[in-house]
């Protein structure tokens, strides 16, 4: 390759690197029509990204080698990174896996490499020297965006278990001033204190009277979750709502029982329709047919 | 003294403005006591709203309260425990047995009409 006698010191590696690599990004600018296409092709043949479209890959591989090629200048991987992090916001809905995109950032470092060797074969010490600036840089690169992918896919997660946990609890207004609350799944001891804060928060929101706590949807409970759960009715009592819980299966009432907790503060009901009569009757409500049956007493 | 006590027909309000040192709630709790006779209040109702700590020392004295008006023919019944409060409450295992608690004013209210309505104020 020609020297370009441009000694820009831009780059934060020592200057006789900065001008190799300067050289280095010349020649992968010049040839950037070729290597992209081998580099998408290569991509294809790899059967990586399979859940896009050949237009798609064509595109995004433009992208990420003029991203590349500008990190290898100027030895910032910023934009690179966030360029990495809405990628993968937009492909790892589509169902992009962490392989696929190390593999393809590795392609990419493969493919230039071997354009490499091709283009300076003919002088063993200088692609060497031009492999020694380049390999550094590449890794940093391969490492970077893949960091974003699994930080990213990381968010989207952390994100998710976010919206589990608000959704697996949500309490419930049916009546003025009586609120369920259903409980399905796991009951672990961080889910049973959010169960309380948000439980507490809606008794003074809804200034709730009577809340219904059923635990139908429950399969265990251990000591903790069960201590927990009598801390909950308490604090309730204290706010001035009466609970009800509902649903307590055989195995955990037994359970209960041989745990030795003392359940005698909780008022306890077997359904949730039991439960829903007696928080109606706290309240005030009598059941009444509109049929010529007439009211009951 | 951060306690506006107010007297609304039969019953005295008891609002706290801010957290208690242990005389203040010492104060409040012989103010209340001189006050449930004087004023031949057949309930008083204690906003603890404002109150960011419930400490075994309160709680203690805010049952005191409740057992004393209860001799002197009062139902004492507390109102506006923060969510927060009540769950260090019991995590404290903190107890405010046989002081009654309330949501808010209006439901303090209710409750006192209806325990004094059906009968006056059992001493037992």
């Amino acid at each position: 390759m020609e020297t370009e006698e441009i000694t820009q010191a831009q780059p934060p590696a020592p200057d006789v690197d900065a001008t190799l690599l300067h050289q280095l990004v010349e020649y992968l600018r010049q040839n950037r029509t070729e290597l992209r296409e081998e580099w998408a092709r290569r991509i294809t043949d790899a059967q990586l990204l399979s859940v896009m479209t050949q237009e798609e890959i064509f595109s995004e591989a433009t992208a990420v080698y003029d991203n590349y090629v500008d990190a290898l200048e100027t030895g910032s991987v910023e934009t690179l990174q966030a360029y990495a992090r809405d990628l993968s916001e937009r492909i790892i809905p589509r169902g992009v896996e962490t392989h696929e995109v190390l593999g393809i950032v590795l392609l990419l470092r493969d493919v230039l490499a071997r354009s490499l060797f091709v283009n300076y074969q003919h002088d063993a010490d200088l692609l060497n020297r031009i492999l020694d600036s380049y390999e550094p840089a590449a890794n940093r690169i391969a490492v970077t965006v893949g960091v974003s992918f699994v930080e990213e896919r990381e968010r989207i997660i952390r994100e998710q278990q976010e919206a589990i946990r608000e959704l697996s609890t949500p309490v419930l207004q049916v009546r003025d001033r009586l609120l369920i609350l259903p409980i399905i799944g796991v009951l672990d001891s961080q889910r049973a204190r959010q169960l309380t804060e948000q439980l507490l928060g809606g008794i003074q929101s809804n200034r709730a009277k009577v809340v219904v706590i059923d635990i139908t949807g429950v399969a265990t409970i251990d000591v903790t979750v069960a201590d927990h759960l009598v801390q909950t009715v308490e604090a309730a009592r204290l706010m001035g709502a009466s609970a009800i819980i509902t649903g307590l299966s055989s195995k955990i009432a037994q359970t209960l029982v041989d745990l030795g907790v003392d359940l005698s503060m909780m008022k306890t009901v077997g359904d949730l329709q039991g439960g829903l009569e007696e928080a109606e009757r706290i309240l005030g409500y009598r059941p009444a047919w509109t049929d010529d049956v007439g009211d009951s007493t | 003294m951060p306690v506006a006590v107010l007297h609304q027909g039969d019953y005295l309000i008891a609002s706290i403005q801010s957290d208690l040192s242990d005389t203040q709630v010492l104060q409040l709790r012989d103010d209340l006591a001189e006050r449930v006779g004087r004023s031949r209040a057949r309930g008083i109702i204690i906003d603890v709203g404002a109150m960011d700590v419930i400490d075994s020392f309160v709680a203690r004295s805010l049952r005191s309260i409740a057992v004393t008006a209860r001799l002197r023919g009062a139902e004492a019944i507390l109102v506006g425990i923060q969510p927060d409060v009540a769950i260090a409450m019991v995590h404290f295992d903190l107890n405010l047995e046989p002081l009654r608690a309330a949501l808010d004013l209006t439901e303090a209210i209710a409750t006192l009409d209806m325990l004094t309505h059906k009968d006056g104020g059992d001493g037992s």
